[in-house]
């Protein structure tokens, strides 16, 4: 091959890559780990001819740090309901009013006009779920549905139990065990919750993420956790059962939002509109475990799914849930200063 | 017209004007990627604290303050941060305990190794080396798989007989222990086994020949000769102990938190970097005065020791 070829090959090979991308176009995902459902996402690059990336990340405040700086390169987060007021008012996420979108028929009413976003303007639900009681019921029998579980231990579970070290998770389940508002800054209310938290530690063997794996080892008897970590461990082991605590659970929400920094913001938008499919719903819920906040979605859902008391709240149960907040800063340190008390 | 002399000169000071010119950008590079971040982190801890993390550009001595003394959130009275202090012993503690118990394990270790003859020497330095190939995370699970209530040891003792349910090990401080020691020894054992392989054997058969005991030629011939190792050893286990993350909290349970957890809290959920930067430096300064003492203390016995 004399150099005119190859030069001539190399150039060619160039346009094509350049025009590839051009013709398929791209959007850039920044999500949680293990979130994402691979079978979703090829439904979507194939039906608009977009190539998808997908970038982890492991907390709200890393996300909101990265986001910040800048020049990521992202299209797409997920943050939770308590950051998404933040990403809001820093002018990070832009508003593609997905509330008017050609799918957002089909969100379910009472997430459609959300406190964090009212209207829908920023964002599209992704995934929603409750944080409580994990208990084996092999080594404890008795009623569960109390956070007493965690802050006074009955004896049984006694050096067996676990707590998910969400310091605001954490804070909102002892305040509402004392019987205090989420968010409280009453120093009466707090101070019972120090002392509580202090007496409660030694009874408790751990403070880990890795719940699913130590529940299923026998690690852990009863753990704090998330509803669909909770399903994970009850589809390996039968005994093992979720609880929402009588004294009030949390609500969490994670949420699609497009970044102001996005370059693919009509890819982000038919992305927005895709996931509140239904079906796509569905198959998002099939894949991270919990609930989606799309009407319609139920008969799409995996069997073991459909009627799982982690995912579908009992009826019961359903008042006592309350979307947890983002504290104020000042409050907050508040928290920062037990939670190291605690941890000392 | 210039003399031989001055031309020769003028070139030699265009080769220094050269050389300095070629190696600028790369002592530059040096200069900022070594004292650009610890600046930030400098300037960082004399900021107050953005409302949801990252910082607000005004003067504040507040994290300093707060390093050392807490307001208490009931009474609002000052005292000493008894929290920071138990939290900084516990890592202290933790790394001298680390740095003894390799050194205990160690020094046998690289004695036996430079004991051997030439070939099998390398083969056993290279068998030391081998925990390193792994990455430490997954040391630390394989160590979780081994000592946690279904693990090896229990499941052995179970079968022998020996106990009548598990014994728990998972989620002490034995079990940081026993992965500290594990994970850092041989940072221990490699300078020892450095000093040691210089160590002139004919030294020792004199001190037998003079009638020394076995601990006094220990004591009194060996121990001296590999001071150096010994001390570089113990450096090189006791400050990354000092900041270890993974091992704690994988094997500790994450109960109580280590210098590194602390740290980590008020960059994450604790969303006070400025605090977060003054307790790392904070760290910096203790290892920093722990080297210098160590240092100087080795100079000087270096001298008496010749």
């Amino acid at each position: 091959m004399n150099w005119k070829t190859t030069a001539t090959a190399m150039g060619l090979a160039l346009l094509a890559s350049t025009g590839l991308a051009r013709a398929e176009g791209v959007l850039n995902i920044y999500n949680w780990g293990n979130y994402t459902s691979p079978d979703v996402i090829k439904k979507f690059e194939a039906k608009y001819n977009i190539k998808v990336t997908i970038t982890d990340y492991d907390s709200n405040d890393t996300a909101l740090a990265k986001v910040r700086q800048g020049g990521t390169g992202f299209d797409i987060a997920v943050p939770s309901q308590t950051y998404v007021p933040i990403w809001i008012k820093e002018g990070l996420i832009q508003e593609t009013d997905p509330g008017k979108m050609e799918n957002a028929k089909n969100i379910a009413p009472e997430w459609a006009n959300p406190d964090f976003d009212p209207g829908r303007k920023y964002t599209v639900p992704w995934a929603w779920g409750t944080i409580g009681v994990v208990v084996n019921t092999d080594a404890y029998k008795g009623p569960a549905n109390t956070w007493g579980i965690i802050f006074n231990t009955p004896n049984e579970l006694k050096g067996k139990v676990n707590v998910v070290p969400e310091m605001g998770d954490v804070m909102f389940a002892a305040i509402k065990y004392v019987g205090g508002q989420q968010c409280t800054d009453d120093k009466a209310v707090l101070k019972k919750v120090r002392d509580m938290l202090v007496a409660a530690k030694p009874n408790w063997i751990a403070m880990e993420y890795n719940t699913i794996e130590k529940m299923g080892a026998g690690d852990f008897k009863a753990t704090s956790d998330w509803n669909g970590s909770a399903l994970r461990q009850r589809l390996a082991n039968p005994a093992i059962h979720f609880n929402y605590p009588k004294e009030g659970y949390g609500l969490w929400s994670d949420n699609v939002v497009v970044l102001k920094e996005a370059k693919n913001v009509e890819n982000a938008k038919l992305f927005q509109n895709f996931i509140m499919d239904p079906e796509n719903a569905a198959g998002l819920s099939a894949f991270h475990r919990y609930a989606n906040a799309i009407s319609g979605s139920d008969k799409y859902m995996p069997a073991d799914m459909k009627d799982a008391p982690e995912v579908v709240i009992p009826a019961d149960a359903k008042p006592l849930g309350e979307l947890q907040k983002m504290c104020p800063p000042e409050t907050q340190e508040l928290y920062t200063k037990i939670w190291t008390e605690l941890q000392k | 017209m210039a003399t031989a002399e001055e031309v020769a000169k003028a070139a030699e000071r265009r080769d220094v004007r050269g050389r300095w010119l070629l190696s600028a950008p790369a002592l530059l590079v040096i200069l900022l990627a070594a004292t650009g971040p610890l600046l930030i982190v400098v300037v960082y801890s004399f900021l107050a604290p953005g409302a949801y993390g990252d910082v607000k550009w005004q003067f504040s001595s507040d994290a300093w303050t707060s390093v050392f003394l807490e307001r208490d959130i009931f009474d609002d009275t000052l005292s000493l941060a008894a929290a920071h202090v138990t939290i900084f012993w516990r890592s202290i503690r933790l790394a001298g305990v680390t740095t003894l118990a390799t050194l205990a394990l160690g020094f046998p270790t690289a004695y036996f190794m430079a004991t051997r003859s030439e070939k099998t020497r390398d083969l056993w330095l290279f068998l030391i080396t081998i925990p390193f190939w792994t990455n430490l995370l997954i040391r630390t699970f394989a160590v979780l798989q081994i000592i946690r209530n279904e693990g090896i040891i229990n499941t052995i003792l179970l079968k022998l007989g020996i106990v009548s349910a598990p014994v728990q090990i998972l989620y002490t401080d034995t079990a940081i222990l026993i992965g500290m020691a594990y994970v850092y020894l041989p940072l221990m054992v490699l300078p020892i086994y450095a000093s040691m392989e210089k160590l002139d054997f004919r030294l020792v058969e004199a001190g037998y020949d003079l009638y020394a005991t076995r601990f006094k030629v220990l004591w009194k011939i060996i121990f001296p000769l590999v001071k150096p190792g010994v001390i570089a050893g113990s450096i090189l286990v006791f400050i990354p102990a000092l900041g270890a993350y993974v091992t704690p909290s994988i094997l500790g349970g994450g109960k109580n938190m280590m210098l590194s957890n602390l740290i980590e809290l008020q960059f994450g959920q604790g969303r006070n970097w400025p605090l977060g930067s003054a307790l790392s430096i904070t760290v910096m300064i203790i290892v920093m005065v722990a080297l210098l003492a160590y240092v100087r203390n080795a100079g000087k016995s270096g001298v008496r020791h010749g």
